[in-house]
């Protein structure tokens, strides 16, 4: 079943919420939706369009992000690299209500990359419609080895 | 009238002697290597969120020498007790003489907290942050952008300024500052001993600091 999996990490972002469940599938059977801290937890059957499932927490959303062929996420660095990590397909919906909104120059800089999609909430249905997820390249993980390498020489571990 | 003329000087004579000390700290601190004498403590600022997922990435690969770890939380933050033991309980293979200790202080400033408001909540943690440090005695803090890291880096450049302990600041900003540094950031950059950055955009605007690529 062709899934996208939504997740918002430990934030609150009702408008993201409402505007992935609102009318269309685009091509997806099933929905899964990561909502942290907001207002809104969309029960299963308040979408007829798609089969939805919503939860705030897991100790781990590793299985969720394992299981979609979509991952939709915020900006946060948490949520981009783990999605990034395993390796899916990954539109960021960047939050512009928040403060000084500096998660847009990391979404930039890998959408740049060519790493993932990104959009606000006004564009998503938008990008939705027209994205092409072939033309995403894969992202390298990041070497806490050489911090630790660099520290070690610094500091002078032996 | 003399003795107002002698108190002024005193005060005078200390803030003197404090910018002095301040400056031998943070020019000093290539040369304190504390790897020397074996084991290095290290105070971890665990911000919430990414943040806390990102500085245990940084410690994954770091040796068995950087014990004992003092991991210190926010007080509001649920999350980041569970996600450090986790990632502790997972390193337990072969040193028995690891150890960890978890810590909570006041937040420094909440997410959509006013500017205003966010200086009196620091100063507030700074209340717990200085017998924390003080009684912890690091030789190194590290931490990569949360306000909560604030009061624990100035406390720690005060117990050098005192003369108790060189305490490095290890600072490396977050993989989401790819053009501008964080508030923190620019408020630490001047007094960090190592400061990392992961984009080289930053790299060319902030000499002093250390680029290795992305490291998380």
């Amino acid at each position: 079943m062709k899934t996208v999996f939504v997740t918002v990490g430990t934030t609150k972002f009702d408008e993201l919420i409402e505007n992935v469940t609102s009318k269309e599938a685009h091509g997806y059977e099933r929905l899964v939706l990561q909502v942290g801290r907001g207002s809104l937890l969309p029960t299963v059957d308040s979408c007829l369009h798609i089969r939805l499932e919503a939860f705030r927490f897991k100790d781990s959303i590793a299985e969720d992000m394992k299981q979609a062929d979509l991952i939709i996420s915020h900006a946060g660095a948490g949520s981009c690299l783990e999605a990034l990590g395993a390796g899916k397909p990954l539109l960021v919906v960047v939050n512009d209500k928040l403060m000084d909104n500096h998660q847009l120059e990391l979404a930039a800089q890998l959408h740049m990359d060519s790493h993932l999609l990104y959009c606000t909430c006004s564009t998503l249905i938008q990008t939705l419609r027209s994205m092409d997820l072939s033309a995403l390249q894969p992202f390298l993980p990041g070497q806490p080895r050489k911090f630790a390498t660099f520290l070690d020489k610094a500091l002078g571990v032996r | 009238m003399a003795v107002l003329l002698g108190a002024v000087f005193a005060v005078v004579f200390i803030c003197l002697l404090f910018f002095i000390r301040l400056y031998i700290v943070v020019k000093t601190g290539a040369k304190y290597k504390p790897g020397n004498k074996g084991q290095i403590a290290v105070l971890v600022v665990a911000g919430s969120g990414g943040h806390t997922t990102e500085v245990l990435r940084l410690m994954e690969c770091l040796s068995a020498a950087y014990t004992p770890r003092h991991y210190v939380i926010a007080d509001t933050d649920r999350m980041s007790e569970e996600k450090i033991c986790t990632f502790e309980n997972s390193k337990q293979c072969s040193d028995s003489e690891s150890q960890f200790t978890i810590h909570r202080i006041p937040r420094s400033r909440e997410v959509h907290q006013s500017w205003n408001s966010s200086v009196v909540s620091t100063l507030n943690a700074l209340r717990y942050s200085l017998p924390l440090v003080f009684r912890l005695r690091p030789d190194m803090v590290l931490c990569n952008g949360p306000g909560t890291c604030i009061p624990l880096c100035v406390a720690g450049l005060l117990l050098g300024i005192l003369g108790m302990k060189k305490v490095l600041l290890v600072y490396v900003e977050s993989i989401c500052r790819v053009q501008t540094l964080s508030l923190t950031g620019k408020i630490l950059y001047p007094i960090s001993d190592y400061f990392f950055v992961q984009w080289s955009s930053l790299r060319d605007r902030y000499p002093k600091s250390i680029f290795l690529g992305r490291i998380v």
